[in-house]
């Protein structure tokens, strides 16, 4: 009788297991936090990539619309493969798109945006990459959504697609 | 010339004490940084990785600490950016409670068992 409960219990023990590792086997080895409560954007100064002068956040996030900020280098390559989309979420007029230019060779920068269109209404230099930990990121292409009482409301890790394009018109209609 | 002496002294002194106070503040860097997890490499610390976000992390460390924020101040910044998880030792509170609590109980019911056990063979 004790063997047999004993054999139940390993039984038990190994199917236990055998789930938590299957189930763990489909999960993404990447972490994305959750972003739980609305979180204000950071305050900021940061240089203007065609004037080269220092703008301060409360001046780039003024009016009273939808912000979308998109971490962007020329190095990168999947920021190549969203760029048409961002062209695309360029056209809408109820929200800005806000470029952040991520430790980035100028002329490289400028070169890219010369060959693949401008879809932002306004491009900051973060060579330091500092900005983008202010705001939360973990490298390029990251997006966020500032809503209207500029709080940061989504986040998307990696190059968006045309699910996460189709998502976003629906946050910012 | 005893201006110059006095000169050269204060000047040894300042340069003495500021270099004591970098020792110090590199040593605090260290320490943090090595608590923290490089969220885009798998198993490294901020310290250990030459990733571009662990750089950055590092700066933005750095210039937290000659902001004069002490190390409770820069991981509670660094977790209201990426959560709990960037941390290597987390906090104990309603989402960790179980972390830091299990191998406690794991460990009283053990010492229970083997308690009951030994008991038992005396009898």
């Amino acid at each position: 009788m004790k063997n047999k409960l004993n054999l139940f219990i390993i039984i038990v023990f190994l199917s236990f297991c055998f789930v938590i590792f299957y189930k763990g086997l489909n999960n993404s080895n990447t972490y994305t936090p959750k972003i739980s409560n609305k979180k204000d954007i950071p305050i900021f100064e940061s240089k203007d990539f065609n004037s080269n002068v220092y703008l301060n956040s409360k001046k780039i996030f003024e009016d009273d619309i939808f912000y979308i900020v998109n971490i962007w280098a020329s190095w990168c390559l999947p920021c190549r493969t969203e760029h048409p989309l961002l062209m695309e979420l360029s056209k809408n007029n109820s929200s800005k798109l806000i470029g952040l230019n991520y430790k980035d060779n100028l002329n490289n920068a400028k070169k890219f945006i010369n060959e693949f269109g401008n879809p932002y209404s306004q491009i900051l230099i973060d060579n330091e990459g500092i900005l983008s930990v202010e705001f939360g990121a973990y490298g390029v292409p990251e997006t966020f959504i500032i809503d209207k009482n500029k709080k940061i409301i989504r986040k998307f890790v990696g190059p968006i697609n045309k699910e996460i394009v189709e998502q976003i018109k629906l946050i910012i209609k | 010339m005893k201006i110059l002496k006095i000169f050269i002294i204060v000047f040894l002194v300042t340069g003495f004490f500021e270099l004591k106070s970098e020792e110090k503040n590199n040593e605090l860097k260290n320490e943090i940084l090595k608590n923290i997890r490089c969220l885009i490499c798998q198993g490294q610390s901020v310290y250990d990785s030459e990733s571009d976000f662990a750089s950055s992390i590092k700066l933005i460390v750095d210039k937290k600490i000659n902001k004069g924020l002490n190390e409770e101040e820069i991981y509670d910044f660094l977790r209201e950016k990426y959560g709990d998880w960037v941390i290597y030792n987390p906090q104990l509170n309603k989402n960790t409670y179980i972390l830091w609590l299990l191998p406690l109980l794991l460990f009283f019911l053990g010492g229970a068992i083997i308690y009951k056990k030994t008991l038992k063979k005396k009898k």
